[in-house]
């Protein structure tokens, strides 16, 4: 299923991210099971799968990793599970580094530290994303294949960042 | 050729006649019915104008009481008296006896997994119970209204698991209700409020009633209300406020050593009438008149009454910016900030959570009814009576769905506040050589230990065809409908055979118990019974012909060619003439029919209106 048809936007990293929601609020207009609840079994059924499919569209395109892999999936590269398709080994040094960073401030239960924390992987993962998208735009073999390597790389720092999410979460619960 | 319609007649309905359509707020300690009437959305009152009808039903030997009269039986027949009822929807036995040891009422197992209280009348479980409030509440919108209902919303709380919801609407079922949509509540009181004003911008749902406190995020776009995220506590509500008033009591008087249980009553309705009365005033005199203490002058001020229950509206408001953080929008983002529930009355209530907020809360509809009023918007605009409004309501899942994993963990499959309606697949491959089954277990909660979440069924798939460890494919996918309740089918890839399993929520009734039920809750069962199902499918028939047709007139010739249209009219002639006759199981199979042949149109509609419309709207951009 091409999510970005079902949108009607063109098939390309870069979205217009107003077009997006517009055609999203046109979609469950047309696909909203509430809008056939007195229709024909057969017309809510298929609204209601129709609808499910623009919720996931959604959810996939305005998520530019997410958005990513979709569109390498839809030019037949597969997105390698894991730590399998990372083999750079400066980065794999780096990703070390973070996570000792993230356990030494969680261990003096340095709130502080962990924003800051925050705030580098955020900066380190916008220069991914503006790289991400220079390689997809392009579109060659080679350039999707490095692609998938950034993708893996932009999954394990949100990954990361999603804990360092939970354990601000925690300690400012305590208070 | 084509031919005029002409309807039988007394079947006719003019044109424009609106249809009936009611919303319900079916709660712990009170339900509500409301309706739009003139264009207003207004709760509908008893003979005596009550609206509130406590929810309480009692059972004697004679009769069944619902509301007001059940209520001045409560303390004559405690242990057939029941109330809130509400708590014990979708629980297990189990379940029941470990959160409320305390209850009055004698437990039995009813069916294989939902618990029954044994009564005059016969074992009655919570769906029972729940269907004879629905019931009370359908009867008086019908007297209120002067004819029968086409349909109902029924509201929920937004934390309603997948058990709970399905025991709503079975309640709703069995109280002889057309279920348009089980609504949670939060939506409910946003769209109270949202319609009037059509405001855009997000919303906050501060819903604090006797147990429970509910928290919800919206965003209001054009007419679509977008539910961004919902969080709470299920243990937090206006009785945690009367306990902190009973220990200030108790600390007053310096009373020590344990109460019995008419001392915990009288304390528990004195604290709940302070409480109520500092909502007028800044502070209550009244004396205490314990046994076995002596009578005590007390005052307590508002000002105190802030202090001892500071903790509880702090966990409120951190419970608050935790739902603001999943919504991924800040305090300054918030509009609006709704208030629902009784308890929000409190003065100090209202305070802090304007002093968070940064702005005033909306108190204008009153607490207790802004739901119910909500409903009746949503019912309004399901059953067909505002054809060209675009109001929407995008509910999401309250709790992640997932699937039991190696070593009693839970792997997630559709995380909380995912939008729904939603499908989600998970693969999963057979673990020995030649296993030809499988077992999976479903769970809802947001724990990682299978203990700790919330068990929805269980069920095996078979028949996988043998093969060597981890060839196989079994691609198991989860939907979730409008109502937030959901259903699993199951496919073997390499062989595409394909196992369908409803998910009967571990605790839940199974299709023949909820038939089984119907039919003992009609006198003279069997005839009456079927009575009402051939009406039934009567009905469903017409509806079913009367929705197609208008899809064939409106787009059948562009659509489908002669021979498909002149099928599809056939089969809905066949339709019809067996709708004549008495068995209500061949009109359902002819329904069915229909259903099958004009499935493919439905489809071409489908594409041809989101075509259509994305074409317009590129016209419109340019």
């Amino acid at each position: 299923m091409d999510y970005f048809s079902l949108f009607d936007v063109p098939q390309q990293f870069d979205v217009d991210t107003t077009l997006l929601s517009a055609r999203y609020q046109a979609l469950q207009q047309l696909t909203h099971p509430d809008k056939f609840a007195t229709a024909s079994e057969s017309e809510k059924r298929i609204a209601m799968q129709k609808n499910a499919q623009v919720n996931d569209a959604f959810r996939v395109l305005k998520d530019p990793i997410l958005r990513a892999e979709h569109l390498l999936a839809l030019r037949g590269v597969n997105v390698a599970h894991d730590q399998q398709s990372m083999k750079d080994t400066a980065f794999l040094m780096q990703q070390m580094e973070w996570r000792e960073s993230l356990e030494d401030a969680s261990a003096t239960s340095d709130v502080d530290a962990m924003y800051a924390l925050d705030d580098e992987l955020q900066q380190h993962a916008q220069q991914l994303m503006s790289q991400l998208s220079a390689q997809l735009n392009a579109g060659t073999e080679e350039r999707l294949q490095t692609a998938e390597g950034l993708i893996a790389k932009l999954k394990f720092m949100h990954k990361l960042r999603h804990q360092i999410d939970e354990q601000i979460d925690r300690l400012e619960e305590d208070y | 050729m084509a031919f005029l319609q002409i309807a039988e007649p007394g079947q006719s309905e003019a044109p424009h006649e609106r249809k009936l359509a009611v919303g319900i707020d079916l709660g712990t300690t009170n339900s509500l019915v409301a309706t739009v009437r003139s264009g207003r959305a207004e709760t509908l009152g008893d003979a005596d104008n009550q609206h509130l009808m406590p929810s309480v039903v009692h059972f004697n030997s004679e009769q069944v009481l619902v509301g007001q009269p059940a209520q001045l039986r409560a303390s004559e027949a405690p242990e057939h008296t029941l109330s809130s009822i509400k708590r014990l929807m979708g629980r297990s036995l189990e379940d029941i006896k470990q959160r409320y040891p305390h209850l009055a009422y004698q437990f039995c197992q009813d069916s294989q997994q939902v618990p029954a209280v044994i009564t005059p009348q016969g074992k009655v479980n919570a769906i029972q119970v729940s269907s004879h409030i629905l019931q009370a509440l359908r009867e008086r919108a019908e007297q209120s209204l002067g004819d029968e209902l086409t349909g109902a919303v029924v509201t929920v709380p937004a934390y309603f698991d997948d058990a709970q919801r399905q025991a709503t609407k079975d309640a709703a079922r069995l109280a002889g209700l057309n279920l348009l949509r089980l609504l949670n509540e939060p939506t409910a009181a946003a769209i109270a409020y949202g319609l009037d004003s059509q405001e855009e911008g997000v919303i906050a749902v501060y819903d604090l009633g006797g147990g429970t406190f509910d928290i919800s995020v919206l965003k209001l776009t054009k007419g679509v209300f977008e539910v961004l995220a919902t969080g709470g506590d299920s243990a937090l509500g206006g009785d945690d406020f009367d306990h902190a008033v009973t220990q200030w009591i108790l600390a007053e008087c310096s009373h020590e050593g344990k109460l019995t249980a008419k001392q915990r009553q009288y304390l528990n309705q004195l604290a709940k009438n302070v409480k109520q009365q500092l909502t007028e005033s800044d502070s209550v005199d009244f004396e205490l008149n314990l046994d076995g203490v002596e009578i005590t002058s007390l005052t307590l001020t508002r000002a105190v009454f802030e202090t001892i229950t500071k903790e509880l509206v702090a966990k409120t408001l951190r419970a608050t910016r935790r739902a603001l953080k999943d919504a991924g929008v800040t305090k300054q983002d918030v509009q609006n900030v709704v208030m629902v529930g009784g308890s929000t009355r409190m003065p100090v209530i209202r305070e802090q959570v304007a002093q968070f907020f940064g702005k005033p809360p909306l108190t204008s509809i009153d607490p207790d009814k802004v739901v119910a009023v909500g409903a009746a918007i949503q019912a309004d605009i399901l059953v067909g009576n505002k054809p060209d409004g675009d109001m929407l309501l995008l509910d999401v899942l309250p709790l992640s769905l997932g699937l039991e994993t190696m070593g009693g963990l839970v792997e997630k499959v559709i995380p909380r506040n995912t939008t729904i309606p939603v499908a989600r697949a998970q693969e999963f491959t057979t673990f020995k050589d030649g296993q030809t089954a499988m077992m999976i277990h479903v769970l809802q909660g947001e724990r990682e230990l299978v203990e700790d979440c919330r068990s929805l069924a269980r069920f095996n798939l078979t028949d996988i065809p043998p093969m060597v460890a981890g060839a196989a494919h079994i691609r198991v996918t989860f939907q979730v409908d409008a109502d937030g309740l959901l259903s699993v089918t199951a496919m073997e890839k390499s062989t595409g055979i394909e196992a369908r399993i409803e998910v009967k929520p571990s605790y839940g009734l199974s299709d023949g118990e909820v038939t089984q039920m119907l039919q003992s809750s009609v006198k003279n069962a069997k005839q009456d019974m079927r009575a009402r199902m051939l009406k039934e499918q009567q009905v469903e028939a017409l509806r079913v012909k009367e929705a197609i047709q208008a899809a064939l007139d409106e787009s059948g010739a562009s659509l489908l060619s002669e021979e498909e249209s002149a099928a599809i009219q056939a089969a809905i002639e066949q339709m019809m003439d067996i709708a004549q006759g008495e068995d209500p199981q061949q009109i359902e199979q002819a329904i069915a029919r229909v259903d099958a042949i004009s499935q493919a149109f439905a489809q071409r509609r489908m594409d041809a209106s989101i075509k259509q419309a994305l074409q317009g709207q590129t016209v419109d951009d340019i």
